[in-house]
């Protein structure tokens, strides 16, 4: 019996050589997840963008996906993992994936790395991020136009720059609307929790919010917002479907295209090491369409959309004064880019403390 | 016909030996029914699981890096758990550890010579020591339920962490990041082996079994804790003294906890960050059970939990399983420990016809 079983067993290694042997040909491409791929949210983004990459490129590569990797000193042997497993472009979509991907990506001197929302590059390492700020900034101003109480919830995971970033984005849309507007906001240390989220919309509506935006990755927010007979916006991915009746628009992460180019930049060899950060120009991010709103609060969103797209308006345009009363931006200065990526301030008109 | 579970007259010595070792066996053939059950091949799935990861140096020393921390941490806790004082707030302490250890580099970053590492060690010995000795003294002085105070020290520790790490410990070159300045080498572990992970947090967990052997086999420490554990009134008529052994129990366990948090910090991390840990310190738990509480056998049981998390990662990576793949066997290994465990003081009769007359001595509760 246990002959057998070694039998087979040696077997199957040996069909599983061959097929790897056989697969060699083709580019191996890795992902490594925060969260599981059907979060409905920012890692699904992530997969629906592996999935375009597999439709336009699928004969010449084979991707792996992993998912719900911890950030932190375990992340480094995953990603280490995947670099010895063959993949020569490896994708690594979290924050706090930065530093084990940097270590990594000196031991694999040929593996090309790229990571998703950090600040740090090497000769085989960049950075790729989107300009959610810009829809943020749209979503502000329906949340304005919509709320009757002139509040709007807030659900936040870390206070990393990038999330800063769009609270201070909602809160300038919102205030070019209603310059009094308020802001709640619940942090809940965690991408990806929906019970938390849940609970945080929960207290959130308890304390008389009409509306509420999240930068954590579920969809329980939004549920809860359907059963009050309230509103949200979704966040990564369009989130219609789980709160048909209460999402007005969603800001999508459309990461796609940029997968399929810099796939192609490794297959054609033309990989480079350079930082990118598009936004609804390039179409990496992207608006789900505007529902439960009237025609001209609609109306009014895609033509502020189309302004953002077209470069006519930037959403940190000055003047823009922090939460002390301190000109950050004199009228007209438009935030260069470093601060934005570097932002550890709120806006004037938050009433809350940025945790430090 | 009914199985019965009848009492040993006294415990099992080869069941106490055999009881892991048949967790495991069973561990792996349920796995390899679940396999199967979610349409993977079973022989590969358990060879990619259990098997793969020992066949290169690379996984071998990643399999290592990860057991240290929990093979120091289970070790203490097997010292506590016999003298029956039930430490379950190991995360804490190791949390502790880390942070009183990278007190040094963080705050006199400028402080770099061959005294500095084992200085932060020592820091992060105490750093556990001390939270530990919470727990301890609430039970010694108030009589409360050490398992609930050190299990919620745990989340008081976590979110110290959380607040210490974005606010006055973050690295003011962070961009606005949580985490505090990277370690310099000074404070960093030595590695044993170039171009990998392994450090010298093994040389410290060789020790540190050494030591709890000794301690446990050939002192009269050793004899008191198990003394005290089996039979406290005994130990009391034998003027051993109950509040010194939680003390001194608590303080070992929370201190080896502590230096698995700084060696992982200094090592592994590199730097103080907000995640520092996926659990070693509950994990230990399940390691000083499956041990049978023995510092060697701890060390062994270390490492097939080790294999847990790295062949779970290695099966989604491999064959695109679950990430929850590797909670499913640590769970089934706990269970079947404890099922097994029914055997060292209970014996199994299979009775083919019903007794005629009511038994004292058969007992089904196991």
């Amino acid at each position: 019996m246990l002959k057998r079983l070694m039998t087979t067993a040696a077997a199957l290694l040996l069909a599983f050589a061959v097929g790897g042997a056989h697969a060699q040909e083709k580019l191996k491409v890795g992902f490594i997840n925060v969260g599981p791929k059907t979060d409905g949210g920012w890692t699904q983004g992530h997969w629906t963008g592996a999935e375009k990459l597999k439709a336009a490129l699928g004969d010449k590569i084979e991707i792996t996906f992993v998912e719900d990797v911890k950030e932190g000193p375990d992340s480094e042997r995953a990603i280490e993992a995947l670099a010895r497993a063959g993949n020569k472009l490896i994708f690594t979509t979290s924050f706090g994936f930065m530093d084990p991907t940097l270590k990594v990506a000196e031991k694999f001197p040929d593996v090309k790395f790229e990571h998703a929302t950090g600040v740090k590059t090497a000769p085989n390492m960049t950075f790729y991020n989107a300009r959610f700020y810009q829809g943020r900034y749209i979503i502000g101003q329906i949340a304005a136009k919509l709320s009757k109480k002139g509040v709007a919830g807030y659900i936040v995971s870390v206070p990393i720059p990038e999330v800063v970033m769009g609270i201070n984005s909602f809160m300038l849309g919102a205030q070019s609307v209603n310059p009094d507007f308020k802001l709640k906001i619940v942090w809940i240390n965690s991408w990806m929790d929906p019970a938390k989220e849940a609970d945080a919309a929960k207290a959130l509506f308890d304390q008389g919010v009409d509306i509420i935006t999240q930068h954590t990755d579920s969809t329980a927010p939004l549920k809860i917002a359907q059963e009050r007979g309230l509103f949200g916006f979704g966040q990564s991915h369009d989130m219609l479907d789980a709160a048909p009746k209460a999402q007005l628009t969603a800001i999508v992460d459309n990461w796609g295209p940029y997968y399929i180019a810099r796939t192609q930049a490794v297959l054609d060899g033309t990989w480079a090491s350079q930082a990118s950060w598009d936004g609804l120009k390039e179409g990496t991010v992207q608006m789900s369409p505007y529902t439960n709103m009237s025609a001209d609060v609609a109306k009014a969103a895609e033509e502020i959309q189309a302004k953002i797209s077209s470069g006519e308006f930037h959403p940190f345009t000055g003047p823009i004064s922090d939460q002390d009363g301190k000109e950050r931006y004199a009228a007209g200065v438009v935030a260069p880019d470093g601060d934005l990526l570097g932002m550890n301030w709120y806006v004037k008109g938050i009433d809350d403390k940025l945790p430090q | 016909m009914r199985i019965e579970l009848i009492r040993r007259p006294e415990r099992s010595t080869t069941m106490a030996f055999l009881s892991p070792l048949l967790a495991i066996v069973l561990t792996v053939v349920v796995g390899f029914f679940i396999f199967a059950a979610i349409g993977v091949d079973p022989f590969r799935g358990l060879y990619v699981y259990f098997v793969e990861p020992l066949t290169t140096d690379w996984s071998i020393q990643e399999l290592i890096v990860k057991a240290i921390p929990i093979i120091l941490i289970a070790v203490g806790l097997a010292l506590c758990y016999l003298s029956n004082n039930w430490n379950i707030g190991a995360e804490g302490q190791f949390t502790a550890g880390a942070i009183a250890g990278s007190a040094l580099p963080i705050l006199l970053p400028d402080v770099q010579n061959f005294a500095t590492l084992p200085l932060m060690l020592l820091m992060g010995i105490a750093g556990g020591m001390l939270y530990a000795a919470i727990p301890a003294l609430l039970k010694i002085r108030f009589g409360t339920n050490e398992i609930l105070t050190s299990l919620m020290l745990v989340y008081v520790s976590l979110l110290f962490l959380d607040w210490i790490v974005r606010g006055p410990w973050r690295n003011p070159q962070g961009y606005g990041f949580p985490g505090s300045v990277d370690f310099s080498d000074a404070a960093t572990i030595p590695i044993l082996v170039e171009g990998s992970r392994l450090h010298l947090g093994l040389v410290l967990v060789i020790v540190a079994v050494l030591a709890a052997w000794f301690l446990l086999r050939r002192t009269i420490t050793g004899f008191e804790i198990s003394v005290l554990g089996q039979a406290p009134r005994a130990g009391a008529f034998a003027g051993f003294s109950r509040t010194r052994m939680i003390l001194l129990t608590f303080m070992i366990s929370g201190g080896l906890a502590g230096l698995a948090g700084i060696s992982e910090v200094a090592g592994p991390v590199g730097k103080l960050d907000v995640v520092i840990s996926p659990g070693y310190g509950f994990t230990a738990i399940i390691v000083a059970f499956l041990g049978r509480l023995n510092p060697i056998a701890i060390l062994v049981a270390g490492f097939v939990l080790a294999l847990t998390y790295i062949g779970g990662e290695a099966a989604q990576i491999t064959l695109g399983l679950s990430s929850k793949t590797a909670n499913v066997f640590q769970g089934m290994l706990l269970f079947f420990v404890l099922a097994c465990d029914s055997f060292i003081l209970y014996r199994i009769r299979f009775v083919s016809k019903p007794r005629a007359q009511p038994s004292g001595i058969a007992n089904a509760s196991g």
